[in-house]
């Protein structure tokens, strides 16, 4: 159905002009948390990939989803894992005073 | 897809994006990294219950494989393997699109038997299946070769080979065409897993001729990549929040990949095409022996005791000698005394964007003593001692005015302007631009040789005493 896409089209656009403005606000100092971060949001792929491990059939389809949602998982839970791990790091001159 | 579905796919689009506008700040980043996982959690389990799923056992065991190897990454890595283990996730990623494409490619074709097409699809669901198999297998091909670069698993110094740009440009116009011939006729099964082989080629094609130096910047491009097959599988799937989260990374790492490009003041085509870099090896001697002064700590520690302003270059070789720990007490010992001590970080030190940010803030380096190049080049020439550790190229005066340098150009700390300037290297050799620095044979440059920790240790020691 092209309205489906075209509004599909329209989110990809509107999208892309977010992610610009929202990233170019992160500081340099954050730079590595970002890479992981948003590393860990492209596991979103994990959707899809839950989609097509759980077709039914056992067929070839399945089993490259199930690899699929391995792979899919490791980049979720270890990117926003390490993320919190470098977060946590972070602190200022006052909060060592205290 | 029903409608709580959808709205709970808004709700977790909405998520990533307020996740990572609070990533803007170290006071919410910690919230805003919780706030995005919340946000999959909600997109996974819609996806659980939304009745698409008719099998959980696969699902569920991959889940549970998937979580805890992911675990045992994230938490038993060291933090000087960040950038190899952000790049292998990295590739993951782009993988599972790449499968997943794959799988809904055998799903629509009516499964079974891949000989026979029975299956009816749009165009741009076709189309976006290409992109997706070709950009995901790329992505993770290219991603796991620059992350055997950086942890050493592979020869850091680029791989060159005759006709380099021809060459690549041949193998991804071979994928292209057969994708268009694919999409044409959609029961060329066989169409799709050439793509897929050309796009790892690519892969390795395109990522061996780039020196260690700059696979940060490959790493950046590759979690772009990794967005952008998402978002193709988006399309593929007709799902909106695919869309959209994928749309959000790849967005991140063209911006980083652009600052980061910017910052050494070369092209994205020079980075991937030139060939620039050496074999980094730390104990090698260099082909010119031109005469330095050798300092030892002792005599660094008594220009330390008399300095009231102290700025820290800290780069790559700091996080291979892992003196960042040391280097904080120094740090603190200054600070005590009253002392004005900060870091400067130049935008490409280390092997990623904000790398030498981490590994400060791993040994307590509280981050308003962190100063970006910007914020702190003015200062060097107010500034006492200026201590480089471990970083080369970013404070190497040729950038300036030597028009045949591969640094030329690049912006970089101007640590000449000091009053004195110390550095802790193992030896005289280049760094990855292979390139002399001439800063070390300046008249006001104390060269301290050793290793970092050793060299830290010892001035921390004298000084306490």
């Amino acid at each position: 159905m092209t309205e489906g896409l075209i509004i599909s089209i329209y989110i990809f656009v509107l999208a892309a002009f977010v992610g610009v403005e929202v990233i170019s606000k992160v500081p340099p100092l954050l730079h590595t948390p970002l890479m992981s971060g948003s590393n860990a949001i492209s596991g979103i792929t994990l959707v899809g990939s839950l989609i097509a491990a759980g077709e039914g059939h056992a067929g070839l389809s399945v089993i490259m989803g199930t690899i699929a949602v391995v792979l899919a998982t490791i980049n979720v839970v270890g990117g926003f894992l390490v993320t919190d791990r470098m977060l946590k790091m972070f602190r200022n001159k006052r909060r060592k005073e205290d | 897809m029903n409608v709580i579905s959808a709205l709970s796919y808004l709700v977790a689009s909405v998520c990533f994006i307020v996740g990572l506008k609070m990533l803007s700040s170290p006071k919410t980043a910690r919230r805003g990294n919780g706030f995005a996982s919340l946000g999959m959690l909600i997109a996974i389990v819609v996806t659980l219950t939304d009745q698409k799923i008719l099998d959980f056992t696969f699902v569920l065991g991959g889940l549970l494989v998937g979580s805890a190897i992911g675990m045992w990454f994230a938490l038993r890595i060291k933090m000087t393997a960040m950038p190899q283990l952000v790049g292998v996730l990295n590739g993951f990623g782009g993988g599972a699109s790449a499968l997943v494409a794959f799988a809904e490619y055998m799903r629509i074709s009516g499964d079974a038997d891949l000989t026979v097409w029975t299956g009816d699809a749009r165009l741009d669901v076709l189309i976006t299946l290409v992109l997706s198999v070709l950009i995901g297998t790329l992505t993770i091909v290219g991603s796991m070769i620059a992350s055997a670069k950086l942890h050493g698993i592979m020869r850091g110094a680029p791989i060159l080979y005759p006709l380099q740009k021809q060459i690549n440009a041949v193998i991804l116009l071979g994928a292209i065409v057969l994708g268009v011939f694919f999409v044409l006729d959609p029961s060329l099964w066989y169409a799709l897993i050439i793509i897929a082989g050309l796009a790892a080629i690519l892969g390795v094609t395109s990522v061996i001729p780039i020196g260690g130096a700059d696979m940060p910047v490959v790493i950046s491009l590759m979690n772009s990549y990794s967005g952008l097959a998402g978002a193709m599988t988006g399309f593929v799937l007709s799902n909106n929040v695919l869309i959209i989260s994928g749309t959000l990374v790849g967005a991140s790492g063209l911006i980083l990949t652009n600052i980061m490009c910017k910052a050494m003041n070369r092209s994205l085509a020079n980075v991937l095409f030139a060939g620039v870099g050496v074999d980094y090896d730390p104990s090698s001697q260099p082909a010119e022996q031109r005469s330095v002064i050798r300092y030892t700590p002792q005599d660094a520690a008594t220009i330390l005791e008399s300095a009231q302003s102290v700025v820290i270059v800290p780069g790559y070789g700091l996080a291979v000698a892992q003196a960042q720990h040391a280097l904080q007490e120094l740090v603190n010992i200054l600070t005590q005394r009253g002392m004005q001590v900060r870091y400067a970080i130049h935008p490409v030190a280390g092997r990623m964007p904000g790398h030498m940010n981490v590994l400060l803030a791993e040994a307590n380096a509280p981050y308003d003593i962190l100063l970006e190049m910007d914020q702190i080049n003015d200062d060097f020439q107010n500034t006492d001692v200026a201590l480089v550790i471990g970083a080369n190229d970013v404070v190497n005066p040729s950038a300036r005015h030597k028009k045949d340098s591969p640094l030329y150009g690049m912006p970089i700390l101007n640590v000449d302007y000091a009053r004195t300037v110390m550095v802790c290297k193992r030896s005289l050799n280049p760094g990855f631009a292979g390139e002399d620095n001439e800063l070390f044979y300046n008249d006001k440059t104390m060269m301290v040789f050793g290793d970092a920790k050793d060299t830290v240790t010892k001035i921390v020691q004298l000084m306490k005493n």
